[in-house]
């Protein structure tokens, strides 16, 4: 949350981090186009149409600028329609881009912008996005004998890595907010919360309420303000720019339907085709997919993805998580941003975000929250809007 | 008789007049509640309504503390949680509804599989009479 910069302020900053991270320069007159996802500024801030306003902030008017929504995967969408433009050879340089911003409006109302992007006949019962990945958790916790415990596995992994990413709306790990909250108490001269570890404090329901059974406040993804951009090149003019690019190996989306027509409650179809169409065009499987970043926009989500995608089959994702295996220095590193549980979820731009992720760990680049892995050249990248209405999967390579 | 045109709009009216109705392709037989113009199963569109009896199980639940206004707007808030859910009806598609008649402040209390039955709950009158999709504990 930025409660000093509008989306204008927070693109400008994203586009020269951008535009110095280019190793031998990029003059910005030679990028071609641009496409911006955005879900729905028209509602949080009552303005719409920002393709030209980004394009007139970053100079590049009177060029083309498109803006792409698919909810929270609007972004995402962006960087698909800028990898067609360069692979039909129309442009050689175009800038991919995101921004949202959510945190100047209350609670309640965030939660019906949002809500709009659910089915009509989920959102007209009263279902919230909490509520439908509170109610996929209900029927995967009936299926599989899960339970709230392993969902906190999830969110104390994602904290322990947003402890490391400075970007990052929550950098404090569980056990750094519980010390504060004791502090403060101690301060105040309230009385002092006594948890003996992370869990205690999770299942407490002074510390962690409940948003939308079972999603508690620590499953859920914050309200954020963000924007993300990337450049795309075409290949053969890579290494004029970096001697380090990254390749798209593969790429994938699919459309769903809501859960009353869903094939699973505890899968997205609209994944298993963005994942049949990535790991088709890549000549991948899921084991050469060394990290990840997926959309745990709530703790379920993750799980539910992790088996989408073939990291681990289905029902046993939570159990992944419980045995370590998706941390940092795990053998399938999740989410090593914090997530969006942590890193945030600015919707618009969190596609983009993602990939800026990938691109870090990729590159070498991620400072302290680097994977401890060698040889790291495939990192892959999930998106999700709505009720999975929207999933987009796409790997990258570094060579 | 007019045949109602397999739509939203349809679907709503039968709502308010205490039906739940849904469309059958006339050429596979493929059940779709809410109605669909088109087949999804065979493209066919040429459909027949067909009247749900109206009990199910229920297949997935949430007990929402945080809700959208007109949610706000009953009388539902932190305090005050309601329960939203996915019920699988007996002719083997499924709806979403409001969960009526069961504890939103208990959720341990309610069970994956218990069987429902529908109740419309209509809010407003007249031309402003707007019916939301419930089951209650059969």
């Amino acid at each position: 949350m930025f409660k000093d910069k509008d989306s204008k302020d927070l693109f400008a900053e994203a586009f020269e981090e951008c535009l110095a991270s280019v190793d031998k320069g990029l003059d910005p007159n030679d990028i071609d186009a641009m496409w911006l996802g955005n879900f729905s500024n028209d509602f949080f801030m009552h303005q719409a149409h920002w393709g030209p306003i980004i394009s007139d902030l970053i100079g590049l008017a009177p060029k083309p600028a498109t803006r792409t929504e698919g909810a929270c995967a609007s972004s995402t969408l962006a960087f698909r329609d800028g990898v067609f433009a360069i692979a039909s050879g129309f442009y050689d340089i175009v800038l991919v881009s995101g921004v949202e911003e959510m945190s100047k409006r209350p609670t309640e109302e965030v939660t019906e912008g949002l809500a709009l992007a659910t089915v009509p006949y989920e959102g007209e019962v009263g279902f919230t996005f909490p509520g439908v990945f509170g109610a996929i958790a209900t029927a995967y916790f009936a299926k599989y004998g899960a339970t709230r415990d392993h969902l906190m596995n999830v969110t104390i992994k994602s904290h322990n890595n947003a402890r490391l990413n400075p970007k990052a709306q929550f950098n404090m790990s569980i056990s750094e907010i519980m010390n504060a909250r004791i502090e403060r108490a101690k301060k105040k001269g309230e009385p002092v919360p006594t948890w003996k570890d992370e869990k205690e404090a999770l299942w407490d329901p002074k510390f962690n309420p409940p948003i939308a059974w079972p999603m508690h406040l620590y499953d859920c993804c914050p309200i954020s303000d963000g924007a993300a951009c990337m450049l795309l090149v075409a290949e053969d003019i890579a290494k004029s720019f970096t001697d380090n690019p990254l390749y798209l190996l593969g790429m994938g989306q699919g459309s769903g339907r809501g859960l009353h027509d869903a094939p699973s409650l505890t899968s997205f179809e609209a994944n298993k085709n963005a994942a049949a169409e990535a790991y088709g065009m890549s000549g991948l499987t899921p084991k050469d997919i060394q990290f990840a970043e997926v959309h745990d926009c709530f703790s379920m989500a993750e799980i539910v993805h992790m088996e989408d995608f073939g990291f681990f089959k289905p029902g046993e994702g939570y159990k992944a998580v419980e045995e370590g295996l998706t941390r940092l220095d795990g053998p399938m590193p999740i989410n090593t941003s914090g997530g969006l549980k942590c890193k945030g979820h600015p919707v618009g731009a969190t596609g983009i975000a993602q990939l800026y992720e990938v691109w870090k760990q990729l590159r070498g680049e991620a400072g302290e929250r680097q994977i401890p892995k060698k040889d790291l050249h495939i990192g892959a990248a999930q998106n999700l809007g709505g009720t999975g209405g929207t999933c987009t999967f796409t790997i990258l390579e570094r060579r | 008789m007019e045949v109602k045109p397999f739509s939203d709009i349809s679907y709503e009216q039968f709502l308010n007049e205490g039906k739940l109705m849904g469309s059958r392709c006339r050429k596979c037989g493929t059940l779709s509640v809410p109605p669909r113009p088109i087949c999804i199963k065979c493209y066919n569109s040429e459909m027949e309504w067909i009247e749900l009896e109206g009990k199910g199980k229920l297949a997935a639940f949430t007990c929402i503390v945080v809700g959208p206004p007109f949610m706000v707007e009953e009388g539902y808030d932190r305090k005050h949680p309601y329960c939203a859910g996915v019920v699988e009806l007996e002719e083997g598609t499924r709806v979403d509804a409001r969960i009526e008649g069961v504890d939103a402040t208990k959720p341990e209390t309610i069970k994956i599989g218990m069987p429902l039955t529908v109740e419309f709950l209509h809010r407003g009158e007249a031309e402003k009479m707007r019916t939301f999709l419930a089951f209650k504990p059969s």
